[in-house]
């Protein structure tokens, strides 16, 4: 070692070490030289595009939605509500593996598999940054297992947002309907901007009718966020505008009145404000939970629905298209008294049947096996008593022809506009009509049919009480309407149009028939009249499930239930002052008198002896609404 | 005792010089310092979102730092070359202590945890290396023969491979340029360097094949195409070069840096501060650092050119270069010029280990400034 030492030249030693000292320091310059510039390139030449960069890294457009309009009743009971439920979220931007997350949520809260492939389909049509819902409506347990473990489940979020709540759950589900997850099909027709922090739509009823007023519009804020999402601050907003509230013309102690009333039967019911053509109560019987379809119906739920004989997803009263069977006769007695066809002298024999000359099956009356409503039968009895033959040659000779085109002024075979969807329109028949859809012309034994309100004719629970409401205001145009006012502010009433006009004499005419169907001892529904502190009047009818053959009788004991007669009854009351009308059918329930007609009874008497008390009642309500809204 | 030197050198600058001399203090090199990690704790500060847990402890770092600096320097350059071997031996059996009884985060295994305190070897050797190269080639031909380059490489690699077991790729590549600076200021013939380059690129597919892992191979890829993965290791690159780019030329303002005060930022505080100091101080902020450094590397190469001994120009050397590749390759790593490895700011980046290395290192080069003149005809 000493050895090479003695060999080292130092002046050689420094000499070559400062040559490469200076190099050294030449290559640092231009190193220098080469980090200044990319610096340089970033911070000066690329400088606006990663400012963009970073703002949007941190700046979020988050839509503010807006709390959806409550629906209440007349009298302030809330009919449709938002409650604050807690969902779990994962911002996808945020997660790390999708299948690792998920996996590590699982074994601290259950999520079923169709949460989960939910959550996937969900995942594909989101926006960036945006919070996937990935189960609903945590309980309190799962929320605080998830806010404990928030820190390890990277882009996770439980957010509390507001949810649809019915608290009359079946009660209403055919009127206001209820919201649910918005479907691929909807996303393409609605503003994604106005939904842009809702998930949810109405989908049937008064939900889905008055969509656009219930929504109300979306707000927003630019937020500052960190890199895990969580917001530091609010960099401006806009406030949402709240949905409108809608106050329903419905009478929640009136709808459940009458929802009782069927006791398990399957049916609807309509019941009309003659003043106002306000719906006070509507009724389709089976009905369900509206509460299920908020967050999605689970499968097993959905097909029991869909699957029950009593098919309790379908809203009868406006859906259901009926033959509406001896409940025209009022309106069709009053067509032929005003086109001079019969007159209130004109009587006829009834021997029980009615034969047409050319043809040889004879058309029975219903009651032909007592040999029919005997010598002199006029047309207030053939109302009353409900005779058959006196309308089958009424029928005959006013013709088709006046008796549709009269009918329909009644809101027959026409939708009659009520706020819903989906309204059926019922069919009154006409030649042109028979052409159109059967092929065929019309024979007079076609008004035969009809004119006992069987054959092609179809209507609604909802044609009938507005038919009803109609003749008991002795031709105004009385519309039906669900909804009083939106948003504080009262809907213009259907303007108080005058139908045709028909001699008063007549009107009183028809509407004695109808009074003596409740109250003359031979009256149809005389049974109902017991005990009655007001005057009512009504009509039943009974419509055929399955036609029998004219040589048949119809016998019950033959038949299965689901083919039994279906039973109507229309009604107003009172008398004096009609301020109610009432259509309403009975599925199977055989006779319009027995079945029927009871419903209608149970129901005026609670609209019409709580009346006063209903006024004092929605005072309180008033009173009550505006706390509410105060809150 | 550095007070007290700062307030003499104020009343009596020829005295003060007289009294640094007989400490062995270079003021200038001193007063950069001082600048520079005050610089640092400042952005530091900010980095770690104003929370003053790690300004105290880096703070307290440097203060060792000092004191150990100040220290060193009062060895002499003679005791320093004699235990260099030991030193060097030392570095080995703690690396090799790393690798058994070592512990680790994020799945390397760098720390040695000694009960008061945990240290990591690796950053070390990053002094010892060139204290050991320099030591041995000092005694030998300049030029160095090709036996005492081979001799040289040996002991480089010994460290560098036992280093890149950890893993700690760029911490491995950092102290096989500190030994090979020595060799290349030691007056190494062009032949080698031309031939060391050759293998180097040789090494590049054998390397890709057999020695880098994954996750290193995935951030050569990113330094590539960065936007190929940008939720994955790409993320790191996108969001510090954001910060970059977006602090401009005067930056966003101290503490007012949206990348890094929101933690898009990754690894704010150590690796990745440069992306801190760029967003906040902009252009200017990364330039006068750049100026800091520059003269602080001018000042280690002036010390070396005038060093006594050949061993304390060599070292005084390679401190000083090797200190411009600890700044290019972070500055280059954190810019998306060079693949993410991890390598920290020196003075800037929080850590203990580097900063102690770091001041190890200058209180070397103060003591190789105070070294007195050698006797020519020694022998």
């Amino acid at each position: 070692m000493i050895e090479e030492e003695a060999f080292s030249d130092p002046a050689r030693e420094r000499q070559i070490f400062v040559g490469r000292v200076l190099l050294a320091s030449f290559l640092i310059l231009v190193f220098t030289a080469i980090l200044i510039a990319r610096y340089f390139d970033l911070q000066i030449n690329q400088h606006q595009d990663f400012v963009t960069q970073s703002d949007n890294n941190r700046v979020h457009l988050r839509p503010n939605p807006p709390a959806r309009g409550v629906i209440y009743d007349r009298n302030g009971e809330i009919l449709a509500d938002n409650q604050s439920v807690s969902n779990l979220t994962i911002i996808r931007e945020r997660s790390g593996d999708l299948d690792e997350l998920i996996e590590k949520i699982s074994a601290l809260v259950p999520l079923s598999e169709t949460d989960i492939k939910r959550f996937y389909k969900r995942l594909k049509r989101r926006r960036p940054f945006e919070q996937t819902p990935l189960k609903f409506n945590l309980s309190e347990q799962e929320q605080a297992v998830l806010a404990v473990n928030e820190h390890r489940l990277d882009g996770i979020k439980v957010s509390a947002r507001l949810s649809r709540f019915y608290p009359k759950r079946d009660l209403f589900t055919h009127v206001v309907g209820y919201v649910g997850r918005i479907n691929e099909r909807e996303i393409s027709l609605i503003d994604p901007i106005q939904y842009s922090g809702t998930d949810s739509i109405g989908k049937v009823g008064l939900e889905k009718f008055y969509e656009d007023s219930l929504l109300g519009n979306v707000g927003s804020e630019h937020v500052e966020t960190n890199a895990r999402g969580r917001v530091m601050r609010v960099l401006d907003q806009v406030d949402p505008d709240s949905g409108s509230d809608l106050v329903l013309h419905v009478d929640s102690k009136l709808q459940k009145i009458a929802f009782d009333a069927f006791a398990g039967e399957r049916g609807a019911l309509v019941a009309m404000d003659i003043k106002t053509g306000g719906v006070l109560a509507m009724v389709s019987a089976p009905s369900y939970d509206a509460n299920l379809f908020v967050s999605g119906i689970s499968q097993k739920n959905y097909s029991r629905l869909l699957n029950s004989d009593d098919n309790p997803m379908f809203n009868r009263a406006i859906q259901g298209q009926y033959p509406p069977g001896s409940t025209v006769k009022p309106l069709f007695g009053l067509i032929a008294l005003d086109s001079k066809t019969v007159s209130p002298s004109t009587k006829i024999d009834d021997p029980g049947y009615f034969k047409m000359e050319g043809i040889e099956r004879p058309w029975r009356d219903h009651n032909s096996e007592r040999g029919g409503h005997g010598k002199d039968v006029d047309l207030a009895e053939a109302i009353i008593e409900s005779c058959d033959v006196f309308f089958y040659k009424m029928g005959i000779k006013t013709g088709i022809d006046i008796l549709s085109s009269k009918s329909m002024a009644f809101g027959l075979g026409a939708k009659t506009g009520i706020d819903l969807p989906g309204e059926a329109r019922g069919i009154m028949p006409s030649r042109t009509w028979k052409k159109e859809n059967r092929g065929a012309s019309w024979f007079n034994g076609d008004t035969i049919n009809m004119s006992i309100g069987q054959g092609f004719m179809l209507s609604t629970p909802l044609q009938l009480a507005v038919m009803t409401s109609r003749i008991a205001s002795k031709g105004k145009r009385v519309e039906p309407r669900l909804v009083k006012s939106i948003g504080g502010v009262d809907l213009s009433p259907s303007e108080n149009i005058q139908l045709p006009d028909i001699d008063p004499q007549y009107w009183d005419y028809i509407h004695q028939s109808m009074r003596g169907v409740v109250h003359s001892a031979k009256g149809t529904a005389t049974s109902i009249n017991r005990g009655l502190s007001y005057t009512m009047a009504g009509k039943t009818g009974t419509a055929q499930v399955v036609s029998i053959r004219a040589d048949e009788d119809y016998d019950k004991s033959k038949l299965n239930k689901r083919q039994w007669d279906h039973a109507l009854f229309i009604a107003f009351a009172p008398f004096e002052d009609p301020q109610i009308a009432i259509g309403l059918i009975v599925e199977n329930g055989e006779h319009g008198s027995s079945a029927a007609a009871p419903i209608a009874r149970a129901v005026i008497d609670g609209y019409l002896n709580t009346e006063s008390d209903v006024n004092i009642a929605s005072d309180l309500a008033l009173q009550g609404l505006n706390i509410y809204a105060n809150q | 005792m550095q007070i007290n030197d700062f307030v003499r050198r104020m009343q009596n600058p020829g005295g003060a010089r007289r009294m640094s001399r007989s400490v062995h203090v270079d003021l200038i090199l001193f007063l950069l310092l001082f600048l520079l990690c005050g610089f640092g704790l400042a952005v530091l500060y900010s980095a770690s979102g104003e929370d003053l847990f790690y300004v105290k402890r880096q703070l307290m770092f440097m203060i060792t730092g000092f004191v150990l600096m100040l220290s060193v320097a009062q060895v002499s350059v003679r005791s320093m070359h004699r235990w260099a071997f030991v030193v060097y031996g030392l570095g080995l059996v703690a690396l090799l202590a790393v690798l058994i009884f070592g512990v680790g985060a994020k799945g390397a295994q760098r720390w040695l945890d000694l009960g008061f305190t945990r240290l990591q070897p690796a950053e070390i050797m990053k002094v010892c290396v060139p204290l050991m190269i320099s030591a041995y080639l000092s005694k030998r031909f300049i030029p160095p023969t090709f036996k005492h380059v081979c001799w040289s490489v040996v002991m480089i690699l010994i460290p560098t491979l036992l280093i890149v077991r950890q893993p700690d790729l760029g911490t491995a590549i950092l102290v096989f340029a500190s030994g090979f600076l020595v060799l290349f200021l030691a007056g190494l013939g062009k032949r080698y360097i031309l031939g060391s380059g050759l293998i180097s690129l040789a090494a590049i597919p054998v390397m890709w094949l057999f020695v880098l892992r994954d996750y290193q191979k995935q951030r050569i890829l990113t330094l590539l195409s960065p936007e190929d993965d940008t939720l994955g290791s790409g993320w790191n690159i996108i969001q510090s070069k954001t910060a970059i780019g977006s602090g401009g030329f005067n930056g966003k303002g101290w503490t007012e840096g949206t990348q890094s005060q929101l933690s898009f930022l990754p690894e704010s505080h150590t690796d990745f501060i440069i992306a801190v100091l760029a967003e906040e101080f902009g252009l200017i902020g990364v330039m006068a650092l750049c100026t800091l450094y520059l003269l602080i590397i001018g000042r280690c190469l002036f010390i070396a050119a005038n060093a006594q001994s050949q061993f304390g120009r060599l070292l005084a050397g390679s401190l000083g270069s090797i200190f411009f590749i600890y700044i290019f390759v972070n500055m280059g790593m954190v810019s998306g010029i060079l693949p993410v490895v991890g390598a920290p700011l020196p003075m800037i980046s929080y850590g203990g280990t580097a900063i102690l290395t770091l001041f190890i290192g200058f209180g070397m080069l103060m003591a190789i400034s105070r070294e007195p003149k050698q006797m020519r005809t020694q022998f």
